[in-house]
């Protein structure tokens, strides 16, 4: 159990007050430094852009109802996949688990009052905004159309659009990133409550930190990256462009080495979450804890060195495309051995079925199918056949909606009474959780088989032939629609109405829950002391 | 008619019904399938173990179901789990990494080929070119059972041309050639798509393969317009750009003797050495200083934008007529 020691002078029977009573002030948000707070502020601006991003992925669906292209003309057709793929990626994404929930919980997790650095995380999300204020400037100024990987010499020299305004954007967000990134570490190594080892950190944690050290070591590389392409753009010196003496794949190359880390960056907290949720409703401890702690950093350090596997058709030597293709295999293992994990952790367990653990079961499916189909793109010669179509567009959102989003769900669901104090319905919860999982299977099964038929992606217009499972894909969407309106309201409206839930009404065994819901703004009484393992359910 | 409708040319989808597997017009295609197939089995087994486990689990160790649960598998055992199945996974792993590895060598690694067919792509159009000067757009002609390799670059930004039916696909990117070789076995007319995005159009940069029996292949050839052969029509454009005035091939020119350089190795002056092909060629066309050969003074001007993509194509297959590579040792040191 969790002994709680008392500090000299404070009164142990006052009810300290909780972070939300310090009123509603747009002062009192704009300028908290409260970690608790701040979570508060992004998860409103990616909430946002979340719903602004999927605005795009609904038109380009209705679009590709009819093989022709006649909803959208051409440009606006690839300005949206663009605008789509750079608003989910860095606006949505990137700062999804780690700045929401990472945010709140894993000061409370460690038993901290607040991140080492409370300043830098507002910071942080000031530089966030000021990047999705420029790239809101590039829609207006007419959008940019070279899809969210800015491939030179298309990128630099030939696309007519806001190019520089998107890529100043991300540039900037990039920032915000690396801020979070250090306040992790920093938080992580230094502000643990006594007794609070390593070896005792909840799995949420250990994922936020292996993710917190993506962010800083690969996100540089962006941010030279696209100051390389304003450079080419502006003032023509020749990094990429063959015809000013540069090398295009030297941008891939660049370009990836951030982009597929990231990658990790969005699925590795949401194992965490899925960790964390998988324990609580089986009254199981993780299955394996050692296992999963060196899978995520096995995850985390292989990451890095299969860049290459975007570059199999590329012109790459073929050697290093082996080497890539090695690699992309390894990297699979660990994830299989999380997989095994939280299967076995349901075992002789006592399983309730409340939302977020549908929510993780659900991803517990479509991580796998995602897993799997990534193992079909790492062999070389079926990579080659299925490079850049469908099948690619599949494997990838099944990883990052099915993984990262129905994580962040499922994550939202299980916090939500510690970020509020309340209660939202579990009818509607369960219906928007199954709508979820079949939405996202109707939605983006079709496109593997589209994929293997050999169907391109980033097509405005296509072939006959590929319309009846496109109109399959965009039926999927209403379902999946669906799925992500109903949380937005019977959430706003447990605010209010919802019954109040109490310190710990999973009956959890992390840090987090042993303090009142909502948490007061010093997160506990008393500095807690970890005296066992995190997920010590009977 | 403006010159924009002109710019890009009707779509010719050949017409093929939707198949889950597309048609396999190469042996090679139906080899990529097997590993294909292999692949579904395994993820089929993965997936029915872990559905089946999932909802025994959920359904024997519901919390409604009251009673005791048995003892929970200790840590010793456990592990021996997560690593009998990480070695398991990581020795058919190692199968479908070999595998998979064999068949893009296949695929990409140059081989004995009968025909070398040109391919320039551009914003957004595929131009073709054959051996005997025959040109088409978006629409590939090539004979049945002889092994055609691609030759592939791009005249403005990155493009793909992807040939599903033989399982083939390959990025044209501008400044450097790539290549990929196949030999079609059922003639018939199969999709040409443009995989890698490439602008406004993109999604029109498609057209058709069209293999036809050998005879007919011939009769096509025949049908064309009379054109020069390729490397004839280098041999034209060597002449009234002047090359031949420097690049003499007694040897006694400003510029390298030509004859039997192709593939072989060269000294340059900073010491290095480069293998001559046709990455080499083109960049000593667009931009000759930049690898300029031991022994030699940098005196000839840059024929960038003077020559198109093809044109430097047909140069160098003139180049490449040139005969056979001379030993390289003691030539230039």
């Amino acid at each position: 159990m969790t002994r709680v020691v008392y500090s000299e002078g404070e009164d142990r029977h006052a009810t300290p007050a909780d972070y939300l009573s310090g009123g509603w002030s747009i002062r009192s948000w704009l300028l908290t430094v409260d970690h608790k707070r701040i979570a508060w502020l992004y998860a409103v601006s990616i909430t946002l852009f979340f719903f602004f991003g999927s605005a795009a992925a609904l038109l380009i669906r209705l679009e590709l109802l009819t093989p022709a292209g006649d909803l959208l003309s051409a440009e606006s057709y690839n300005r949206l996949f663009s605008l789509h793929g750079i608003v989910m990626v860095w606006f949505f994404l990137i700062p999804s688990i780690p700045a929401t929930l990472g945010n709140f919980l894993l000061p409370m997790m460690v038993g901290a009052r607040d991140m080492a650095f409370p300043k830098l995380n507002l910071l942080s999300w000031y530089i966030y905004t000021l990047g999705g204020i420029f790239t809101i400037v590039a829609v207006i100024a007419g959008g940019v159309d070279t899809g969210w990987t800015f491939y030179t010499p298309y990128s630099t020299l030939f696309s007519n659009s806001a190019v520089l305004a998107a890529a100043v954007g991300v540039f900037i967000v990039g920032f915000s990133s690396i801020l979070t990134g250090l306040n992790f570490v920093v938080t992580t190594h230094t502000m643990r409550a006594p007794g609070m080892t390593w070896g005792r950190l909840p799995l949420f944690v250990w994922a936020n930190y292996a993710t917190a050290l993506i962010m800083v070591l690969a996100t540089p590389v962006l941010t030279v990256t696209l100051l390389l392409i304003g450079l080419e753009r502006t003032l023509g010196i020749g990094i990429f462009d063959p015809a000013l003496g540069g090398d295009p794949l030297l941008f891939q190359h660049l370009f990836w080495f951030y982009s597929h880390p990231a990658v990790y960056i969005m699925i590795l907290p949401a194992m965490g979450v899925v960790s964390e949720i998988v324990a609580c409703f089986s009254r199981n401890p993780i299955f394996g804890y050692t296992g999963m702690v060196l899978s995520i950093m096995a995850i985390a350090l292989f990451g890095f060195i299969v860049w290459g596997h975007h570059m199999f058709v590329s012109g790459q030597s073929l050697y290093a495309g082996i080497l890539f293709s090695f690699f992309t295999f390894l990297v699979a293992v660990p994830s299989a051995i999380k997989t095994l994990n939280w299967t076995a952790t349901l075992f002789r367990g006592r399983i309730s079925f409340d939302a977020p653990m549908i929510y993780a079961l659900s991803f517990l499916e479509l991580f796998t199918v995602g897993g799997l189909t990534g193992v079909f793109l790492a062999a070389l010669a079926l990579d080659v056949h299925l490079h850049d179509t469908y099948f690619v567009t599949a494997h990838f959102h099944y990883i990052m909606v099915g993984g990262a989003v129905t994580a962040y769900m499922g994550g939202l669901h299980f916090w939500w009474p510690k970020l509020t104090g309340r209660l939202y319905s579990r009818a509607w919860a369960t219906t928007a959780a199954l709508a979820l999982l079949i939405g996202l299977n109707l939605t983006f099964y079709p496109q593997f088989l589209l994929g293997y038929a050999g169907m391109p992606r980033r097509y405005h217009s296509y072939p006959d032939e590929f319309s009846i499972l496109q109109v399959l894909s965009t039926l999927g969407t209403g379902v999946l629609a669906l799925g992500y309106l109903l949380p937005l309201i019977y959430l706003s409206w447990s605010l209010r109405r919802g019954e109040k839930a109490g310190p710990n009404p999973w009956d959890a065994k992390g840090l987090e829950w042993q303090t009142p819901s909502p948490p007061p703004v010093h997160n506990f009484r008393e500095t807690p002391v970890v005296e066992e393992g995190p997920y010590a359910y009977q | 008619m403006n010159a924009k409708a002109q710019e890009t040319p009707a779509i010719e989808d050949p017409p093929i019904g939707l198949k889950l597997i597309p048609e396999q017009a190469s042996d090679y295609a139906q080899q990529v399938d097997f590993l294909y197939y292999a692949l579904l089995g395994i993820s089929a087994v993965l997936m029915g173990v872990l559905a089946a486990l999932v909802v025994l689990f959920a359904v024997r160790y519901r919390r409604s179901l009251k009673g005791e649960r048995g003892e929970r598998i200790s840590e010793r055992s456990g592990r021996r789990l997560e690593i009998g199945f990480a070695l398991l996974l990581c020795v058919s792993f190692m199968g479908l990494f070999y595998w998979g590895s064999r068949l893009y060598l296949d695929l990409y690694s140059a081989v004995d080929t009968d025909i070398t067919v040109d391919v320039v792509g551009k914003q957004w159009m595929w131009k073709f070119q054959h051996p005997n000067g025959s040109r088409e757009i978006n629409t590939l002609h090539l004979p049945v059972g002889e092994t055609v390799e691609l030759r592939i670059t791009s005249q403005d930004v990155i493009h793909s041309l992807s040939l599903p039916a033989f399982r083939l696909k390959r990025d044209a990117v501008p400044g450097m050639y790539t290549r990929a070789q196949f030999t079609p076995t059922r003639p018939g007319s199969y999709r040409l798509f443009c995989a890698e995005y490439c602008g406004t159009d993109h999604a029109r940069m498609r057209g058709k393969v069209v293999v036809l029996e050998r005879s007919d292949y011939q009769r096509w050839l025949a049908g064309g317009v009379d054109t020069p052969d390729r490397a004839e029509a280098g041999a034209q454009l060597f002449q009234s750009l002047g090359c031949g005035a420097c690049h003499k091939a007694d040897g006694s020119g400003l510029g390298p003797n030509l004859h039997g350089i192709f593939g072989s190795r060269v000294r340059l002056a900073d010491g290095s050495e480069v293998v001559v092909d046709e990455t080499y060629i083109r960049d000593s066309i667009v931009d000759p200083q930049a690898q300029l050969v031991a022994g030699y003074q940098p005196v000839m001007p840059s024929f960038s934008g003077q020559v198109s993509e093809e044109e430097i194509l047909q140069l160098i297959s003139y180049i490449q007529s040139l005969g056979q590579p001379l030993e390289a040792d003691g030539e230039h040191d």
